[in-house]
């Protein structure tokens, strides 16, 4: 006489991986650890107490923004889009003296960016966007990339290929520094928006 | 008649013995992929927009900060408070909190920490400028600015 097979009920298997997979599907969070990289001065205490430096008033490109989010550009109100703006620092830091009123060198030129502590973070990020849009696109040119492909490799410098590419961007030199840095200055903010 | 009775000789079901495999498919890929929130964000966050964003190589080198108005405001008030590890924490708790990440981290690799800060669009630049000071203070140096892409039209 044969054995009774032990049957295991597999009707409703797909109802139950279904039930989990919705589960997880809802449960999904994609990471998103995306966005403006910036490096920050070191604490005021590291600096040597007499480092007193001249700026020449031309190598400097001021950006101030109040605590209404308006924009000053060079002390003149700035009401263009982000992009106006993007290339308003690229001609500065690419002026190479040509103009007497715009910085003498890539190496030399300096964008000051001072908010007020009431100023809100979309703008102060929209601005810090377009700033760094200029220099990025400034790298991808002398690289011989898309600016895409140049945040693309910045990220990833194990590569050599990549830090190859990046090292052309930046223009470095035989002693390592680079021709074309990012001096970027965000100054500490103004107190007038109050709290 | 019988010209018309002629039917054609197809079977019309869809074979269905396979589609549990499929779901399990689907069900393996999500399981792997899905990653559990360790905290609950209990601040306000609709991340500001942007176009340079750069990826952070390593994850395991990041530190989260969140900064925005907290949900519960009748509890914690309106004004933006930051967040760390399901805590609310004070911009000079930040050193402490800084140093606490750093020793999770293997000692070459304490320099290269990253601090992740989300922020709310309408979060004021002030919090975020304590938070930069303590920061540097901390010797975390290492910043980014958490957004969202933005569509360009081109």
């Amino acid at each position: 006489m044969p054995r009774a097979t032990p049957d295991i009920p597999n009707a409703s298997m797909a109802d139950i991986a279904f039930l989990l997979l919705v589960f997880f599907l809802v449960t999904t969070t994609v990471a998103n650890d995306r966005g403006l990289q910036i490096q920050l001065p070191p604490p005021p205490e590291a600096l040597p107490p007499d480092m007193d430096i001249k700026i020449q008033e031309r190598n400097l490109f001021k950006i101030q923004v109040n605590s209404f989010d308006n924009v000053l550009v060079e002390g003149n109100p700035f009401t263009g889009t982000p992009e106006e703006l993007s290339e308003m620092v690229r001609e500065f830091v690419l002026n190479n003296g040509a103009d007497p009123n715009s910085s003498d060198s890539p190496e030399k030129a300096i964008v000051s960016y001072k908010t007020d502590r009431g100023t809100s973070h979309k703008k102060f990020i929209e601005i810090l966007d377009a700033v760094q849009k200029a220099y990025y696109q400034i790298y991808a040119d002398n690289a011989g990339v898309s600016v895409k492909k140049w945040l693309e490799l910045s990220s990833d410098l194990m590569d050599p290929e990549n830090r190859r590419l990046y090292d052309i961007g930046r223009g470095k030199r035989p002693d390592g520094t680079p021709e074309y840095p990012m001096n970027l200055s965000i100054a500490e903010p103004t107190k007038a928006g109050g709290n | 008649m019988s010209k018309f009775k002629k039917k054609a000789n197809v079977k019309q079901d869809i074979p269905t013995s396979s589609m549990p495999d499929v779901v399990f498919m689907l069900l393996f890929f999500f399981m792997v992929t899905t990653q559990m929130r360790e905290t609950n964000i209990n601040v306000k966050q609709q991340l500001p927009e942007a176009t340079m964003l750069k990826k952070l190589a390593r994850k395991s080198l990041v530190a989260y900060m969140y900064i925005g108005e907290p949900k519960k405001t009748d509890e914690f008030g309106k004004e933006p408070k930051i967040q760390v590890n399901d805590v609310f924490i004070e911009p000079k708790d930040v050193i402490q909190w800084v140093n606490q990440e750093k020793a999770k981290l293997q000692e070459f690799e304490r320099d290269q920490m990253t601090v992740s800060m989300k922020v709310d669009i309408d979060a004021k630049r002030g919090i975020i400028a304590d938070v930069e000071t303590e920061l540097r203070k901390a010797n975390a140096r290492l910043l980014l600015y958490s957004t969202l892409q933005r569509r360009v039209e081109n």
